[in-house]
């Protein structure tokens, strides 16, 4: 090509054919075709082709040849494909720490029932796409839990409201300004029929907000409601203290816990924290732990908590009381109507808080009447645990109040037509209220309703207006954690749609102008102590600094009142929040409809849990029940409860104790997105049981009646693990897959995991497992690895779904689910030994072993799974034509194969979530844990670009999903050639194995075996 | 000097009482007695050669025409929705799809043992029953081709499992087994097909001369590959024959033995087990003989062809049967033994959890028809009822099928881990699939018989005595 440049070039044909189409394009090729400096051009390019094309004819052949080339050469953008062109420009300033392709994170919280967690929310590109703990958050310390994670889906649910409604249709928040003037008019005038009805509040500036607005509408009154309302508690210390206040635990100083039907580590708002400060106590390193601590778990249902105690007592919800009472008598509490059962167990474990003063604390559970609470809150006292163990603090709540009472007070006020105007923050109370309230009447008759809320749902469908709720990740605010500690929220994206927080609304009531959440949360703080650089770092820490609400001196009232009468005759009745759902807020998340519940590993809907005896008392006997729970089916049950019948699948749990049945509330909704209600591919199940909700027995009581229901036929149930027993008897022998000792035993004989199970020589590290005729791999850089301590770990599915998250793992809904084809990379199996009536029960989080002999890898023929140099065992998608042989051949199972196309990729909402690092997986198609390939790599690549050599990837840089998410620190993971890292140290401890190790796989994910305590003065 | 009237000293001359020979031992004819060579030829080609074709084999084929439909709509649903409209899941992720496989591949076994192990070991009763034989076998790895392609989640990579010179610079992984099965399939269908093919040309050349239909002569003339008959011809296909013969005869072993690899090399406890290579070989040759005799004696009915397929051959073809029918009964048997003797936990529970376990109906009616019914064959009177084998076929063919769900999925649904151990339920896709392909079989056996001589009539042409006799001669 000559350098003259008169000569025209492709580039310069681009621009001017460029933006023309259709007709146009052709005819502009004509014109450009004739001209001069084309020919040359030609000739220069196409020395043979260009003579013919003195020819018309052949020119315009040519023409039509040419014009793709000419269209794609030099072809320096895409141009769109309907027309426009489109112009993508770099960063001219880029926001300040932006790097493409690389993460933020911001510090903010995440509020439930109120108490705000702190979280660190990382965000791609400006857009929030998974949530961490905050490490430096006293709720957290770097835990979450499955609320948590899963609120990033929350964010994103195209279900969410998304627009101001006034009984269906769309309206502008202007709208709503207006149709406020005249109610706040008439406030003014008459305070007391404007209501104002919250949920649990503990952000300062929403509660100066609120106290501002009733100070301006003299008479408007405040009430508060939840369906976990925590009412119990709240008046069960105000009986021991003399006033509402705030308990914090300090389980770390704890050497013995007993628990009253507490699921401490899952429920309340310090339950991530709990979780950590307890397994601080419980983990058992060689050579450095010289004690550990000891929970008895005295319970009705089956929980979290409960698995991991050491001792536990299987009991009907209402005589948890009269076990309280023994242990206070045997303190020496003046508490009449203690059990006289099981009184050796309860004898020792008196003598147990004894042996512990100061170092041991009672827990009582949030459901369990105020009574117990204050028996609780009295043998602390009496154990010194008061000020060392759990310490007494103003209450966090801005106006703690007893929520059953305050939403009596207003349905009875409705029903009197004295309330005029309602306005309701969040909550669903249509759904939720207490059944005997008939809440939807009363409201029916209020004037003026207004809802604030994320869903359009039943309450909001009720309201005269909804107002779409930003979601926390969206909107500026604070709130206080278990402790009191403060956390400014800060929105990690400008809202979605157009929804407006709390804080807007009072804004609007107050009829000051449209104040901006940020205006009024900056504005509270500017006039309570913070400057400019305390701000910032308020923001970057995500902690206010030494906010906790300080502990004050309180002693236990030791007054406990006369024992309540006792119940009798048919079931007694336990209802409960579900552990996935909660109160049905969660309803629409799928994530959390399909995580398999922590004792039930059942999905997407809720069961009547019986104990085995009694499932036979009501004629569903062993045989009838194996055959079908093996086929993840089972039959219906009429549940009779003061007067009302719901209908619901019966299940049965080993460790229920006789006679009581469990239900969870927080399903059946009607509305609130497809997920929550409307039939779609979900098809979710679930019955509402707020209809058997009764103010006088929130909680469940005596009288139940269950009837077996034959005539509907057998209900398919999501259960992901119907099969919980190692019995040998069960399981044809001894399969070595739980391996736990006593404290003792592990002390006499700290390799008491060799040798358990049939066949098996030991722990991996051993020469004798090493035989082999080939010479061993050697893998001199990296060696990922990882140890999970099953000590610790209680099967709260906080890194399940943290892993869902990280990986942009699909849900497949009930009916995949009842086929067998969950997604979760990670799951956790629960197993239980022993009598199905109290039996001994361990977690065991099982994600891909990495082995290091992997059998996936040498049966799939189109080596679409392969071993990379670090150990790790590689899933290249694209190349996976889905013959299944890898899942088959993997003794783990834990790959999975995607059997339809379950990921969503239409749905707009739900592109921006995703993690940008991991490939979106197609039809046809295994996947598997990777260990966090993606972050292992941004941390290789950290390392290797940081200074002028790179350096070595230090231990700690690189956490998984699943361990940065454990509340309790039980997995472990990094470079074993590391000899510094933790797991490394781990992986020497005496009491490591592998899974299913005399296969030889040699998994580099091994675990620690479970040490419990039992004290050897009890059995049992 | 030779005196033409002289008796020998020691002479035998006949007694007056005759022996009677009881009519059980007598030998059974290979092809009854008074056909000459143009009656053998006119009796086969004429039910190709025939104008008119019988009602029955419009009504046949009508149905494997619905069956076809069927598979069609089986397998457009599979690859536009995906592979989870089977009963597959996690943990069994193999079901009906390699179950149905192995079963059609298992029965093409019998073809080429009659074919090529059979003409080896002079076994001259193979004769009338090879050609059937064969072409049973190509269309039942036709059939069991349509598995491996289609039950991967992605069938449209399926070629990535030849070893092609690609972009990726990437080989297929030579370790895994389903490698070797697209070896041992691939090179069984092409041999197989040669070997029919082969044997087929000196009677499409009697078709090509013997048919009036101007069009059928044509395509039989090409077919015939310009056949003449002459000694040379004879010559360079006898070698020919013989050669393809010698390919086939291990196939007979390796390519079931490579199909048992895809389960013995597994560790799954009831798939990693040495003794399978037989076992399945063995399971294969009884899997395919039923099938023969099942497929043999209504076509032998009603094409009128008893006198070539003699109750001599269904009588060897039950014998062949029972015997391996014994071998795989031992196989069950030391598989038991095997499990109580290796104390391995895991083991033992596969064992118990199919005597016991939610699937122990499958596996007694396995013991029956597998095990009971072959026993049947003991007796002659039911081994030389054409009925009474073709119930004891009906039997093994179920047994076979059964055999497989054993090994599969009752063995993938409880494996080491508890927590996984779930059940496998086959849906209306995976038997619409399955009948589908037995349509697909049926569609393409049906054609064979109207249009292909199902008995190889210069073959059985030398099952006459005077050919004998020739061929006594020559050697």
């Amino acid at each position: 090509m000559s350098d003259n440049k008169t000569t025209l070039d492709f580039r310069e044909f681009r621009e001017r054919i460029g933006d023309i189409r259709g007709k146009e394009y052709w005819r502009s090729l004509e014109d450009l075709s004739r001209g001069a400096d084309f020919e040359e051009l030609l000739q220069e390019e196409f020395p043979r082709q260009s003579a013919p094309l003195a020819n018309g004819v052949h020119r315009r052949d040519f023409m039509k040849l040419m014009s793709a080339s000419i269209a794609l050469a030099g072809a320096a953008s895409c141009t769109a494909p309907s027309g426009n062109s489109e112009k993508i420009v770099p960063y001219v300033r880029q926001p300040e720490d932006l790097i493409p392709g690389k993460p933020l994170f911001f510090a903010t919280a995440m509020p439930l029932a109120g108490y705000t967690t702190g979280v660190l929310a990382e965000s791609h590109m400006g857009r929030p796409t998974k949530i961490e703990g905050n490490p430096d958050h006293p709720s957290s310390l770097g835990g979450t839990d499955a609320y948590m994670q899963a609120s990033i889906l929350g964010l994103y649910d195209p279900d969410r409201s998304q627009v101001v409604r006034t009984f269906g249709e769309t309206r502008t928040w202007s709208d709503f300004i207006g149709a406020l003037q005249p109610v706040l008019k008439e406030a003014a005038v008459n305070g007391a029929g404007l209501r104002l009805l919250t949920q649990t509040i503990t952000s300062p500036t929403l509660g100066a907000a609120i106290a501002k607005l009733v100070a301006q509408y003299p008479g408007m009154q405040w009430h508060q409601w939840e369906p976990v309302s925590g009412d119990n508690a709240r008046e069960g210390l105000r009986a021991a203290f003399g006033g509402y206040v705030n308990a914090v635990y300090h389980f770390d100083k704890a050497n013995v816990v007993v628990t009253l039907d507490s699921d401490f580590m899952s429920d309340g708002p310090g339950h991530v924290r709990y979780s950590r400060d307890f397994s601080t106590r419980r983990r058992v390193r060689h050579g450095e732990t010289k004690s550990i601590n000891r929970m008895y778990a005295i319970e009705s249902s089956p929980t979290s908590t409960g698995s991991i105690a050491d001792h536990r007592l299987p009991v009907r919800p209402s005589q948890i009381e009269g076990y309280a009472r023994a242990i206070a008598a045997g303190l020496g509490i003046a508490a009449a109507g203690a059990t006289t059962e099981h009184a050796d167990w309860i004898g020792g474990v008196v003598r147990d808080l004894q042996r512990n003063h100061g170092a041991a604390v009672v827990v009582a559970g949030d459901d369990q009447p105020p009574a117990v609470h204050q028996l609780a809150m009295a043998i602390n006292q009496a154990i010194g645990a008061i000020g060392t163990t759990v310490s007494i603090t103003d209450s966090a709540e801005v106006s703690p109040v007893n929520q059953l009472e305050s939403l009596r007070r207003l349905v009875t006020d409705m029903n009197a037509g004295a309330v005029k105007a309602l306005i309701m923050f969040g909550g669903n109370p249509i759904f939720d209220a207490p059944a005997d309230f008939n809440f939807r009447s009363a409201f029916e008759k209020v004037p003026f309703r207004a809802h604030l809320s994320l869903y359009y749902d039943e309450t909001s469908m009720l309201s005269h207006w909804h107002i779409p709720e930003t979601h926390y990740l969206e909107t500026w605010g604070d709130g206080r954690g278990h402790d009191g500690t403060i956390t400014i929220q800060q929105p990690l994206i400008a809202p979605l749609y157009n929804g407006r927080s709390a804080i807007e609304v009072i804004g609007a009531m107050a009829g000051g102008m449209d104040q901006s959440p940020y205006d009024a949360v900056r504005a509270y703080w500017m006039a309570n102590g913070a400057n400019e650089l305390l701000w910032r770092k308020w923001l970057n820490d995500g902690v206010i600094a030494n906010s906790a609400l300080p502990a004050r001196s309180a002693s236990a009232s030791t007054a406990i009142p006369a024992p309540a009468a006792q119940p009798s005759g048919g079931f007694e009745l336990r209802i409960a929040h579900d552990p996935n759902i909660y109160d049905g807020r969660f309803a629409n998340n799928g994530w959390l409809q399909e995580l398999p519940k922590p004792q039930t590993k059942i999905t997407w809907e809720n069961v009547l849990l019986l104990s085995p005896k009694s499932a036979n008392d009501i004629g569903f006997g062993d045989q009838e029940r194996d055959d079908l729970f093996n086929e993840k089916h089972t039959l219906l049950a009429d549940l009779t409860f003061h007067g009302r019948t719901i209908r619901v699948p019966v299940w049965v749990v080993p460790g229920m104790p006789d006679n009581v049945a469990t239900i969870h509330f927080g399903y059946g909704r009607k509305h609130g997105g497809k997920i929550a209600a409307e039939r779609s591919d979900f098809t979710p199940g679930g019955v509402d049981v707020y209809p058997i909700r009764f103010s006088d027995a929130l909680h469940g009581g005596a009288g139940a009646q269950i009837k077996l229901v034959r005539s509907e036929g057998t209900y398919p149930i999501g259960c992901t693990q119907e099969h919980q027993s190692i019995n040998p008897k069960d399981v044809g022998g001894d399969r070595g897959i739980i391996r736990s000792a006593t404290f003792d035993e592990y002390q006499r004989n700290p390799h008491f995991v060799q040798g358990e199970g049939e066949g098996h020589e030991g722990t991996g590290e051993t020469a004798e497992a090493d035989a082999s005729m080939y010479p061993k791999y050697e893998y001199p850089g990296h060696a990922w690895a990882m140890v999970i301590d099953t000590s610790v770990c209680t099967g709260c599915n906080g890194c399940v779904i943290a892993c869902q998250s990280e990986n942009n793992i699909s849900i497949v809904g009930k009916e995949e689910v009842v086929r067998e084809r969950e997604m979760h990379w990670l799951r956790i199996d629960r197993y239980y030994k022993g009598s199905p009536e109290n039996p001994e029960v361990y977690h065991q989080p099982v994600p891909c072993m990495q082995c290091e002999n992997a059998p996936c890898e040498p049966v799939c023929p189109v080596e679409a799974t392969s071993h990379s140099g670090e150990g790790l065992n590689d899933m290249t998608y694209n190349r996976c034509v889905g013959t299944r042989y890898c899942s088959n051949n993997c003794p783990y199972k834990v790959r999975r194969f995607n059997f339809f196309h379950y990921a969503d990729y239409d749905t707009p909402s739900l592109k921006p979530m995703r993690n940008p690092d991991v490939t979106v997986r197609t039809r046809g198609v295994m996947e598997k844990c990777t260990y966090c390939v993606q972050r292992i790599n941004a941390a290789k690549i950290a390392a290797e670009i940081d200074g002028e050599k790179g350096r070595r990837v230090r231990d700690g840089e690189v956490t998984t999903a699943c361990q940065q998410a454990c509340p309790s620190e039980a997995i472990t993971f990094g470079d074993m050639n590391d000899p510094t890292s933790r797991v490394a140290a781990l992986k020497k401890e005496p009491a490591n194995y592998a899974l299913l190790q005399d296969l030889n796989t040699r998994p580099r994910t091994t675990y620690l075996g479970a040490i419990r305590n039992p004290n050897p003065e009890i059995r049992g | 000097m030779a005196h033409k009237d002289e008796t020998p000293v020691h002479e035998v001359r006949p007694v007056t009482q005759e022996v009677r020979v009881p009519e059980r031992y007598l030998p059974t004819p290979t092809i009854e007695p008074g056909h000459s060579y143009a009656s053998i030829t006119d009796h086969i080609s004429t039910i190709v050669l025939r104008k008119k074709t019988p009602i029955g084999w419009f009504v046949g084929f009508g149905i494997s025409l619905i069956l076809v439909s069927v598979l069609t709509a089986s397998i457009g649903k599979l690859v536009f929705v995906g592979v989870g409209i089977w009963g597959i899941n996690h943990p069994a992720g193999w079901g009906m799809d390699i179950i149905n496989f192995v079963w059609w591949i298992g029965i093409g076994h019998a073809g080429t043992l009659i074919s090529a192990i059979l003409l080896l070991l002079r076994q001259e009763w193979r004769t009338s029953i090879n050609r059937f034989a064969e072409a049973m076998t190509l269309f039942a790895v036709a059939s069991a081709g349509l598995y491996p392609a289609l039950h991967t989640g992605r069938p449209w990579y399926d070629f990535w499992l030849f070893p092609y010179p690609n972009t990726m610079s990437l080989w297929p992984q030579f370790r895994s087994p389903l490698m070797w099965d697209v070896f041992a399939v691939s090179t069984y269908a092409t041999v197989s097909a040669l070997f029919w093919y082969v044997g087929l040309i000196p009677d499409l050349a009697t078709l090509r001369d013997r048919s009036t239909n101007i069009v059928a002569r044509k395509i039989y003339g090409m077919a015939a590959l310009g056949w003449r008959g002459s000694a040379k011809h004879w010559y360079r296909y006898e070698s020919a024959y013989l050669l393809l013969a010698g390919l086939s005869t291990p196939l007979v072993l390796s390519v079931h033995t490579i199909v048992s690899f895809d389960f013995a090399v597994a560790q799954i406890p009831g798939w990693h087990a040495t003794f399978f290579p037989p076992y399945f070989v063995a399971g294969a040759v009884f899997a395919g003989f039923a099938m023969v005799l099942t497929l043999a004696i209504p076509a032998r009915k009603f094409l009128k062809l008893e006198d070539f397929i003699t109750m001599k051959h269904l009588e060897n073809m039950g014998k062949v049967m029972m015997a391996t029918g014994l071998i795989v009964f031992y196989s069950y048997v030391i598989e038991a033994f095997f499990a109580y003797y290796s104390g391995n936990v895991y083991e033992r529970y596969m064992w118990l959890n199919r005597a016991t376990g939610p699937y122990k109906h499958m596996y007694y009616a396995l013991i029956v028809c597998n095990g009971l019914a072959p026993n049947l064959m003991w007796f002659k009177r039911f081994r030389t009822s054409p009925a009474m084998l073709l119930v004891t076929a009906m039997f093994a063919n179920v047994g076979m099928w059964l055999e497989r769900f054993v090994i599969i999925p009752t063995s993938l649904h409880r494996d080491f881990l508890p927590s996984s151990w779930g059940m496998y339920h086959g849906t209306i896709w995976d038997w619409g699939m399955y009948i589908g392909s037995m349509g697909l079989f049926l569609f393409l056996l049906f054609l064979f018989l109207r249009f292909l001589p199902m008995i190889s009539i210069f073959e059985i042409r030398t099952m006459l005595p005077e050919a004998q006799a020739a061929h006594g001669e020559e050697h």
